[in-house]
């Protein structure tokens, strides 16, 4: 015992480490922020350090060219003793951390603590968000698969549409005219290098901060802060009621790091890695290529957006709202703290809460892709040509043969990017069914050029046999009056 | 640094004397890091450089004219013209070739001129559909709905010799030079 403690000290004799490190521990807290709500930021850099140590560890198999990483994860999955394993820790580890990072966000924001004098902690930590989506980015890239190569393309193209500047952002971006070889080492150094070192020094930052300017006290609603008295109230506080950080705070940090390891740990087991899926040939177009789940909301707005509104979106939201969050304590750096008096806050997080969770359900479902393959691989069902004519019969089979249904559902299969046609005859006479399929409009493609008289008017027959029983098809009641006809049919074949 | 404290005492003189080095020294690095910094640039940026000096395209056959029907729209793939060792798979690339009749062609790029997903040929609908967003073209490229703003990007191309070669090395990208090469209006479907 002795002997290790004589060989501490001569190692801090020379380090002078221990008195900086003990006033660390020892630094007061205010008693109620050893609270459950107080996890989250070193939850993050958890997480950020098992990043780290499996990205290492991957590091130690993974080859970062074009034509061997997919092979290398391949080989890191199925080859490597355990490897599957630390793919998947990684894999998993990076969807818990942009998590983590987000609810901290959300509690620090929600509990004041970007407000008087933590405005700079609060900006490092934008950047520090900033980075965590970047590596979960360009670690998609290095899962160099189909999606990571599509996923490439559908960046460069967001990347040229910057006005003057975007072709040579898009190769700078890839390294070249192309995605290839360049692009994904440039994306490992990105992924290994830059922003790593650069989210170490932050961190660094962040948690000196944290250290220097006090934890964040517990907010009390009427407790205003003010710059000039906020220092002042806060040292009498953890003077006051105050307790050392270690061990009265730090239990709850260690058991919820714990607990986040082993939930990573358990996610990875039970799930396993993420892909990678098909080779990286672009040959191979057969593929439907989707975005990591943080991304998924990005996915469904440019689906969703009218294409007008969608350059001047992505390239004036993104930075708009990154300034917003870089200025928002500048802004509001005084006043109340409590979530209970600070009702826009909460709505505002609720507010962008509830449309980033909606645009991510919808991505799951992307009702706005076509189904490629409805057309051969879901047969109209059965009860839609029961007991129908001949020339409905035929209209079935050009509906399907013109591969309408990789848009159009019945009996709920086939696509969603147009309406079900379920009951479309309630909804369209026999007029503007046929309009309709001719002409398209209404973001449908006009079929006029691709089809027969005969293939129009056998479709649209059976478009018109399609309504609920004892429920009538749509007429047009003027034409009756003109033509003195009661029968469309009848109408249709005289033309 | 030659001067020796002991000998010269703190004054003004000696101080300013240092500071003058110092401010030297600060100077001279500043000059190196200059020096270094354009082989840094032109290094991190060769990438961009290289395609506004000589130009990334270039031409690239696809293959007889037989290979393609009259009147139907094939896949062909080729290689793109600028390789590095590298690359694998990555440089084979992509397009669809509507051979309208004759030496009458157009080849459209893979790449959805929304985001860049590969669009498929539906032979029987007419239509390129894309998985990604949804955008759909007509056979002659021109878009017939979704959230594309134009239609699919089109590679001049020549026929020498029975031959059908293309203009090709980029990505096709709404910015991209290649995305304005065939600015005509296609022949009508």
């Amino acid at each position: 015992m002795r002997m290790i403690a004589k060989v501490g000290e001569w190692f801090d004799h020379r380090l002078q480490l221990a008195a900086p490190i003990r006033e660390a521990a020892d630094h007061p807290v205010p008693r109620n922020t050893a609270s459950w709500f107080y996890v989250f930021g070193s939850a993050a850099l958890t997480v950020f350090i098992l990043q780290l140590v499996t990205g290492i560890l991957l590091a130690l198999i993974y080859v970062p060219s074009a034509g061997e990483a997919w092979s290398s994860l391949q080989a890191l999955n199925h080859q490597v003793a355990l490897g599957w394993f630390i793919r998947a820790m990684h894999g998993w580890g990076s969807n818990f951390m942009v998590a983590i990072v987000l609810i901290h966000m959300v509690q620090v924001f929600l509990f004041g603590a970007h407000k008087f004098p933590r405005e700079l902690t609060w900006v490092i930590g934008v950047f520090l968000l900033l980075m965590t989506l970047g590596m979960a980015f360009s670690g998609q890239v290095l899962r160099f698969d189909q999606d990571a190569y599509w996923g490439l393309g559908i960046g460069a193209s967001i990347a040229s549409r910057v006005p003057v500047a975007g072709p040579a952002i898009v190769k700078l971006m890839l390294g070249g005219p192309i995605i290839a070889g360049a692009t994904l080492s440039r994306f490992f150094a990105l992924h290994v290098f830059v922003i790593p070192g650069m989210l170490i020094a932050f961190v660094g930052l962040h948690v000196l901060m944290v250290l220097r300017l006090g934890i964040n006290e517990w907010p009390m609603p009427g407790r205003i802060v003010k710059r000039a008295t906020y220092e002042r109230d806060y040292h009498a506080l953890t003077k006051s009621e105050g307790a050392p950080f270690v061990p009265y705070a730090v239990w709850k940090d260690l058991f919820f790091a714990g607990f986040i390891i082993l939930a990573v740990a358990a996610c990875a087991f039970y799930f396993g890695p993420f892909g990678p899926t098909g080779q990286p040939d672009p040959t191979i177009i057969q593929t439907a290529p989707k975005p990591d789940y943080f991304f998924l909301w990005l996915y469904a707005l440019l689906s969703l957006l009218p294409p007008s509104m969608e350059t001047p979106f992505l390239l004036i939201v993104p930075p708009v709202a990154i300034i917003a969050l870089i200025l928002l304590p500048f802004l509001s750096g005084e006043g109340e703290k409590s979530w209970k008096r600070r009702p826009i806050a909460v709505l505002t997080v609720l507010l962008i809460a509830i449309t980033l969770g909606t645009f991510t359900r919808m991505a799951q479902f992307a009702p706005w892709s076509p189904h490629m393959n409805a057309w051969s691989g879901d047969p109209v069902p059965d009860r839609f040509v029961h007991g129908t004519t001949a020339l409905e019969r035929q209209g079935a089979l050009v509906f399907q043969v013109k591969q309408c249904r990789n848009c159009h559902s019945l009996g709920n299969t086939g696509g969603k990017r147009g309406p079900a046609l379920d009951s479309v005859a309630v909804r369209l006479t026999n007029d503007q069914l046929i309009r309709q399929v001719i002409q398209g409009g209404g973001n449908m493609p006009a079929y006029g050029n691709n089809l027969s008289p005969a293939e129009t008017t056998a479709l649209v027959a059976f478009l018109e046999s399609l309504h609920p029983e004892g429920q009538a098809p749509a007429r047009d009641a003027s034409r009756e009056v003109v033509l003195g006809d009661s029968d469309h049919k009848e109408a249709v074949a005289q033309r | 640094m030659s001067s020796n404290p002991v000998m010269a005492p703190p004054t003004d003189t000696t101080v300013s004397r240092r500071g003058f080095f110092m401010k030297l020294g600060i100077l001279f690095n500043g000059f190196a890091a200059m020096v270094l910094a354009v082989p840094v640039v032109g290094f991190l940026f060769s990438s961009v450089t290289r395609g506004r000096a000589s130009g990334y395209l270039s031409w690239v056959p696809l293959g007889s004219i037989d290979k393609f029907p009259e009147g139907e729209t094939r896949l062909a793939t080729f290689q793109n013209p600028y390789v590095m060792p590298t690359d694998g798979k990555t440089v084979d690339t992509a397009c669809w070739v509507r051979r309208i009749g004759g030496d009458q062609f157009q080849v459209f790029a893979i790449n959805c001129a929304h985001l860049g997903c590969p669009v498929r040929w539906f032979q029987q609908s007419g239509l390129f559909m894309c998985p990604c967003h949804g955008g759909a073209y007509y056979r002659d490229g021109s878009r017939a709905s979704g959230p594309p703003e134009r239609g699919l990007f089109e590679y001049p191309y020549e026929v020498k010799n029975g031959v059908l070669t293309i203009q090709a090395g980029e990505l096709p990208t709404p910015g991209a030079a290649m995305a304005s090469l065939c600015t005509e209006k296609p022949p009508c479907a």
